[in-house]
């Protein structure tokens, strides 16, 4: 039987022939990430455990995202204790504020070169699974799997079956990654691809940038997927191109395609020109409604973070706000997702424009996504975001609300001063 | 090995946010991870759990993000199994790794209500809730999780397979 392109890629770091779903093996890692809340546990892990130095000081990523600049004293103790560590350890990839490649985890791992088709990275955030984008096999673990990786540059896995989602179509205008993946968890559930791959296919793929394909990517685990991941196209070339000219040329990877008689539990096929600009209304994100249908007040809107906090992002928020202005009352709050985003959007006019609009501008942060800082909600307040999660007190109060949307309609929204699509704008 | 205790029920989709709020990052201190456990879904939980409680849940139980103080922060509660229907594959490790016991089993997360005291035997598989008489049968664990168990964690499981503490 037939391997999928997941499972090409674990048996190939197994140094197995072939796998099949349901194996347990043990892989060689080719990156292990980790941030300021879940490394600093890990670190104290890897010393109990007598760990002297890293696997290989060129593979493990340590980001200081989630409550940095840090918001109090106890975060900042946090990320000095992984500053402390990566110096250390000597770690090439330390990204530290200011400097050129930060910001959001997984907004730059992929910009900055350092993820590339057919590799095999855990990262102790949920949202690991992003990289699929590109073609590697990534996944979320917690702090002990971190540590035990950092020490072993191996972990173990329990070879996952998939669920093929099939693409046509062309996306209607202001469609974007966001409104394809919060359609497909609504479809599915939160728990729909539970320990399952999601493999992205189909003529509609050339559609997306890859940009989109990272948010789509990004929220494989919103529907309890282990991960997601795309076939390698032009766009991914192009991509790697951009990001890492010279490991592209040097032919440092592999471009793994599933097997014709690979075996899947269930095919998904989704017409991407039916798919309507989409929401999540609290307090899962499962609970999608076509967002021309919901009419409800808002308090704030957030853009940006690891799902939606990319140049793409940033760029077609202000088209959308040039010229406009958010309503009197609402904050708008506009996270560019890391330092070479926030630049370009410097160099190209963009964060006047979002100034001109009334919006507030933040450093790259994960901060208000899940409720760390720069953004926080009162009770009673009800957010437009294009972050990731709408679960109770997510982003603040437990009687707070948060309604997860696409950058058209978040920009629209604060615009509108309720929950509003481009089209409703004059 | 068996625990007994009262039972804390549950729905499906019980979040690590929930869990343990990201507010509470700050720390990964167990001590002070406990004190906030369950906040945000059952604010009195922390006033009432006693030491030898069990936690009975729907599906996808610990789903969402990665933070492994949310294992941690049940287990330091006085939580001494989570019962669940299914388990969110992150928090399914992080429980594994950090040695809270959990067993996988539809029927009891079902058929065991809020209060129920309830006993179950790890070796076996068997929960027992002694308040309707009713007998459950979990699903096992395969034999390479079983082995992580029995060492005490991955921590022990990897120093073990490396030949002790040392450069592993």
């Amino acid at each position: 039987m037939g391997m999928t392109m997941t499972q090409k890629i674990l048996a190939a770091h197994a140094g197995l022939q072939s796998v099949k779903s349901g194996e347990l093996i043990e892989a060689k890692l080719d990156l292990v990430l980790g941030n300021d809340v879940t490394t600093p546990p890990a670190i104290k892990v890897f010393k109990d455990m007598g760990a002297g130095s890293v696997f290989d000081k060129d593979k493990v990523c340590l980001v200081p995202d989630h409550f940095t600049p840090n918001k109090d004293i106890k975060s900042a103790e946090l990320t000095k204790c992984m500053r402390c560590f990566a110096r250390e350890q000597n770690i090439s990839h330390y990204y530290e504020l200011g400097q050129k490649g930060m910001g959001i985890e997984h907004v730059i791992l992929p910009d900055n070169g350092i993820v590339f088709p057919g590799d095999l990275i855990i990262g102790a955030d949920s949202h690991t699974c992003t990289y699929g984008a590109v073609g590697a096999f990534s996944t979320g673990v917690g702090s002990t799997d971190l540590a035990c990786a950092m020490a072993s540059g191996s972990t173990w896995f329990k070879v996952p079956e998939a669920i093929k989602v099939v693409l046509t179509g062309k996306p209607s205008e202001y469609v974007t990654g966001k409104d394809i993946i919060l359609h497909l968890i609504g479809m599915i559930g939160v728990d729909g691809a539970l320990y399952k791959s999601l493999e992205f296919t189909g003529e509609g793929t050339h559609y997306l940038s890859m940009d989109q394909r990272l948010t789509i990517c990004n929220m494989a685990i919103e529907c309890g997927g282990k991960n997601g991941i795309f076939p390698i196209d032009e766009v991914t070339l192009e991509y790697m191109e951009k990001t890492n000219p010279d490991r592209l040329r040097n032919g440092k990877y592999v471009a793994y395609t599933p097997d014709e008689d690979a075996e899947y539990s269930e095919v998904i096929e989704i017409d991407l020109s039916s798919v309507p600009l989409t929401v999540a209304l609290p307090h899962l994100p499962s609970n999608t409604r076509p967002a021309s249908e919901v009419d409800l007040p808002i308090d704030q809107v957030v853009i940006g973070s690891c799902t939606n906090g990319r140049y793409e992002d940033i760029k077609t928020a202000a088209e959308i706000f040039r010229g406009r202005h958010v309503k009197e009352g609402i904050r708008c709050i506009v996270i560019p997702g890391s330092q070479r985003v926030y630049r370009r959007a410097l160099d190209e006019g963009l964060l006047a424009v979002f100034d001109d609009a009334g919006c507030v501008i933040s450093t790259p942060t994960c901060g208000p996504c899940l409720g760390g800082h720069m953004g926080i909600l009162a009770a009673g307040e009800r957010c437009v975001s294009t972050t990731n999660r709408n679960f109770v007190g997510r982003m603040g109060h437990v009687e707070s609300e948060v309604i997860l949307a696409g950058i058209p309609v978040a920009a629209a929204s604060a615009i509108a001063g309720k929950v509003a699509t481009p089209f409703d704008l004059e | 090995m068996k625990v007994k205790g009262n039972v804390f029920k549950y729905n499906d989709n019980v979040d690590t946010d929930v869990i343990i709020p990201a507010r509470h990052l700050t720390s990964a201190d167990p001590e002070q991870l406990k004190l906030h456990c369950m906040e945000d879904i059952d604010p009195s939980f922390v006033s009432k759990v006693q030491s030898g409680d069990i936690m009975v849940a729907g599906k996808n139980f610990g789903c969402g993000s990665s933070r492994e103080h949310a294992p941690v922060a049940i287990k330091a509660s006085g939580i001494s199994l989570v019962i669940a229907s299914d388990f969110a594959r992150i928090f399914y490790r992080n429980a594994i790794n950090v040695g809270l016991p959990i067993m996988e089993c539809p029927e009891a997360s079902e058929g065991i209500m809020q209060g129920d005291v309830v006993e179950a035997d790890f070796d076996t598989g068997i929960i027992t809730d002694i308040t309707t008489g009713k007998t459950y049968s979990a699903k096992p664990f395969p034999d390479f999780i079983k082995k992580i168990i029995d060492c005490g964690g991955l921590v022990a499981y990897t120093k073990e397979k490396s030949g002790g503490a040392g450069d592993i």
